[in-house]
This record gives structure tokens, sequence and C-alpha cells, in this order.
């Protein structure tokens, strides 16, 4: 059923999302575009010591792809760059792979359901693969192709 | 809604009909399959499946070749579609069609062919605010390569053609306007008679873009008095891969070929290639018969049921439908031309397109989301995307009374 898909942890981050707004002082920051649904999302990181110490982003999306951004900007603090390259790893292989490994996920396992739309695994992704061009220091727009 | 329902006038047999489509017949999602995406591709009546099917089991050759007799059939069967679009357009003779893949071919060979030979730095190619890609990026790259001007003609909010500003654009290095006959995202029917019109009194030719008009009005090129008219049969139940380009024959046979190949020649020596006449001049190659054939099926079918009654039963569709969604709080329909084709296309407050989408395909329920190869309409009504529902004649009350018992699901969960 559809309520596989929108979890009640994902229909409230998406209504009520989390880390919404630009970020003051912001070192790493990078534009996310999903060409097929028109979904835009800008992401901003603040990285000292090779930790990110905050995390926020901007943007219109539907409810998988807002709700991801928010769970990801979330979990994302304290990590090490390193850690949230593995998680971001992680998040990809959960909604694409034959046999995910969902430790290690904490709530982003919710996304799980996903798997079985595949028209909106884009939708999903979008915020990670920002994430990635953040952190590869790509200024770039990049997009979920 | 049942009061709606006893509106419906035209007496239109739909059950009869559905049964004659036998993709409508099966559950999705474990649910009776509700298409509403019919301006994106409609479905195929067992007349057109039987075509192609005698086709390939009984007929298949090679076409315009062969004196072997199943040759001669194929190509029989696949030049009576020529014959039959030339009645069903009105065009004058039959060698005014050209087989093409679809509508997007059919702009591209014009924009390519006669754009090549007839367009110079300076020009001016006019389009609409509301075109489909298809009518964009063709003009767009020969106004690139010839350093012509790309004008476009706005709309206002409900997605009409400010008819005053586009008489503005028209001047004398006008040299082609081209324009959608119906909206594919806004469902409005322009006035393409009086836009010719115009663009014939500037020196202008006209194209139009008839993907969304053919399967659900009768089209007359001649009282259009259109210069170019393009359509794809998928869009009028027939084969996917298959259209037709209707141009004045005067004007075709100025134009150079669109693709050299076999069948588009006279004679070929490494010095000199002679072009073949008219049609066969713009069919390089081995085309597609069997989608040709379909098509000449669809032409048929379409014409059994009659482009009057199918107008009829879509305009009290269309009504009811407007009505069924207006109900629903926080529902803006995008498009609320005067004159419109059968295309509900819409926004919800707080709720994005993809999410609608995906939780009515889960009730059946196909419709479209996103830009519909329309970006520069999204963009004029502020919004990244839309959902669409788009009608045919196929379609029941009971389908859109589904459809917006779905949406208001949808407002619960997203709500």
């Amino acid at each position: 059923m559809v309520d596989d898909l929108y979890q009640e942890i994902i229909l409230d981050h998406s209504k009520r999302p989390r880390n919404c707004h630009s970020m003051e002082g912001a070192n790493r920051k990078a534009e996310g575009y999903n060409p097929l649904c028109g979904d835009k999302l800008k992401l901003y990181l603040k990285v000292e010591d090779g930790i990110v110490r905050d995390a926020s982003f901007e943007g219109s999306g539907c409810a998988i792809s807002t709700a991801s951004a928010s769970l990801m900007t979330e979990s994302l603090k304290g990590k090490t760059k390193e850690e949230a390259i593995k998680l971001l790893d992680k998040f990809h292989d959960l909604l694409t792979s034959d046999s995910p490994a969902a430790k290690d996920l904490g709530k982003l396992v919710v996304f799980c359901g996903v798997r079985d739309y595949p028209a909106r695994v884009k939708c999903a992704t979008l915020a990670w693969h920002t994430l990635r061009s953040a952190l590869d220091g790509v200024d770039a727009p990049v997009t979920a192709e | 809604m049942s009061a709606l329902v006893s509106t419906l006038q035209t007496g239109f047999d739909v059950e009869k009909i559905r049964a004659e489509f036998p993709v409508l017949k099966q559950k999705v999602h474990g649910k009776p399959l509700v298409y509403l995406d019919n301006a994106a591709t409609s479905q195929k009546p067992l007349a057109v499946i039987d075509a192609i099917r005698k086709f390939y089991e009984v007929d298949c050759a090679n076409i315009h070749r062969g004196v072997h007799e199943l040759s001669q059939r194929s190509t029989v069967a696949y030049e009576q579609t020529r014959a039959k679009v030339k009645q069903f357009l009105n065009a004058r003779t039959k060698n005014e069609l050209i087989f093409v893949r679809g509508t997007t071919e059919g702009i591209n060979l014009v924009a390519s062919s006669w754009g090549r030979k007839c367009v110079k730095a300076g020009d001016e190619i006019v389009v609409s605010a509301m075109e489909h890609h298809s009518n964009i990026v063709p003009w767009q790259i020969l106004c690139e390569e010839k350093g012509a001007k790309l004008r476009v003609i706005p709309i206002d909010d409900r997605g009409e053609l400010l008819m005053d500003e586009y008489v503005k654009l028209l001047g004398p290095r006008t040299r082609m306007v081209a324009v959608t006959h119906v909206s594919n995202a806004l469902g409005t029917i322009n006035p393409v008679r009086e836009i010719i019109e115009l663009a014939h009194k500037a020196g202008a030719l006209a194209l139009i873009d008839g993907a969304q008009a053919v399967p659900h009005m009768k089209v007359d090129v001649q009282a259009l008095d259109a210069d170019f008219y393009a359509f794809s049969g998928h869009k009028l139940f027939g084969p996917t891969g298959s259209g037709m380009l209707y141009g004045k024959a005067k004007l075709l046979n100025a134009m150079p070929p669109y693709q050299g190949g076999g069948d588009m020649i006279r004679t070929v020596t490494f010095e000199k290639t002679t072009y073949n006449d008219l049609p066969y001049k713009f069919e390089a190659g081995t085309p597609n018969i069997a989608g040709g054939i379909g098509l000449g099926a669809a032409v048929d079918y379409v014409n059994r049921i009659g482009l009057d009654k199918i107008a009829a039963y879509e305009h009290e569709l269309l009504v009811y439908g407007t009505a069924a969604l207006s109900e629903i709080p926080g529902l803006r329909l995008i498009g609320t031309a005067r004159e419109k084709a059968a295309v509900l296309s819409f926004v919800m407050d707080g709720v994005h397109p993809h999410d609608i989408g995906t939780v009515l395909d889960r009730m059946g329920i196909a419709v479209r989301t996103g830009h519909h190869c329309a970006q520069p309409v999204m963009d004029r009504f502020g919004i990244p995307a839309t959902t669409r529902a788009s009608l045919a004649f196929y379609n029941t009350p009971a389908e859109i009374d589904a459809l917006a018992a779905g949406l208001k699901k949808v407002k619960e969960m997203f709500a």
C-alpha cells in the first residue's frame, strides 16, 4: 500500500521540514535540480576541522525529496566528512541495491519503501546527490540524473 | 455527483466503446484502471491492433519496391492511409501528406528543410508561450544557425493567447508563425484560423501543431488555410511512431529534401542525384509500415464514431470534471480558457504533483505529473509542475468521480 512509502515520519518531515532555511557563514554550498519534476534544492554546510557542524537546506519539492533533505540534514550534524560519505553510500544502497544493509542508517530506514517506486528514487536521492557535490566543493548545480 | 451524471446528454454509448479497447479491462494495483493520460498517449482500439497484426501475419513486405504480391498488398495498405488522412484533414491532394514519426518529426522537417532554404539572418519566427518543447526547440536551433530571432506570443492568466500582442509581433521580417492548435498543458483551443490569416497578411507562413487537436475535433486544413499542419498517430488512437505532416504542395515542392536515402530519389549517380516527386521526396528509407497502416485503421475508427460526437461527449466530460475538481478545497485549475479541450491541469495547496501522481497510481488512476514538456508554461504560472488529467471519449463520469475521490484522499494524507 501507498502507506509503506509515505510513512508517518516522512509525512511529518515533509510537512514540517527541519533545518529548512539558508545559513549565514556556511562554507560549503551546492544546488540540486531534478529536471523531471522541477524540484530545486540548495544545501548549506558548515564544515570545521573536517566535521559537519551544521547543515540546512532550502527548496521546493515533493514530500519524498523534502523529507529526505530534512532527515539528511539532521543526521549529518557532528559527522566527519568521511562518515557523511559513508552514510550517503549506505542510503543510496538502501534505495537501489538488491540486498541493502539497513544497519547504521537510523531514522533514514523509513525510506526503504521508495525501492518499490522506481519513479520516485530520484526524489529521495536529490538531497544526497547535492550533499556529495557540497562535500566535493563543486559549485555547479547537480542533477538527480 | 449522480445529479451531474444524469446531465450527460449526448447519448454516447461509452460502455460499447470501452469494450473495444482491451487495455482498459485491466486492474492496476488491484483497482480498475482509470486511464486519464490521453494527452501523453491514447489507448488503441482492437481495429488498430488487428490491422497491425494482419500486416505482420499476412502482408509483411517492404513497400514501393517489389513486384511480388506481398509488396503490392503492403504498398496498397500503406498508401491507403495517405488517402484516408487526405480526406480526414481535407487536403487538396494526397501528395501534400508526408509520413513522419510524429508531430515532432513533422515540425523538425519544416524547420530544417524550409528553414534552411528560406530563413536568413535577422528574420523572425513567432511561436507562443504555450508551445510544447517540440514546437520551440526546432525553431531555436534554426534561429541559432541562421542568426534569426524567436519571438513569443504571451498568454494571459486563463491560458489564452494575447492576440493584440501577437499582432504587434508580426512585421516585415516575420517568416513563420508556429503555434499549437490545442495546448497540451492547458487545454486551450487557439483561434488558429485568425492566427493564420494574420500571419499571411504579414507575408509569413503558418505551421500548426495539431497533436492535441486531431483526436478531439474536426480539422480542415483548407478552411484554416494552414501552410503546414502536423499530428501524431499515437495520440489519435493509432500506433506510436506514426504521424503525418500536411504541407501545401507549392511549398513542399520548393523545399529541399529533409533526409537522403532510398525511396526519396529518382536517379542516383556519384555525379548527381535527382529527387523523387512529392510526397516521396521527404520519405527516405523504409518507413514504419505497420505504424502507417495502423494509423489508417485509427482514422477509420475515429470516423466511424464521428468527431462531432466525440467532441460533444468530451465537452460534457470536461464540464463535469471541471465542476467535480472545483469542489475540492485548495485545488486550482491551471488553464481556464473559454475555448478548451478536455484537459484538467491543476495544482493543490501544499501537495507536490509527484505525490499526487503516486497516490493516484496506487488507486489505479493514471495521470501525468510534471511540466508536460512545456516548461515555459510552468514558468508563466510560477509553478514547477502540475497534475494533469486528460480525457478521451472512452472515459466516463464515474472515472472522474474516482479521480475526485482520490484527490480527497490525497488531501487527507498531506494536509
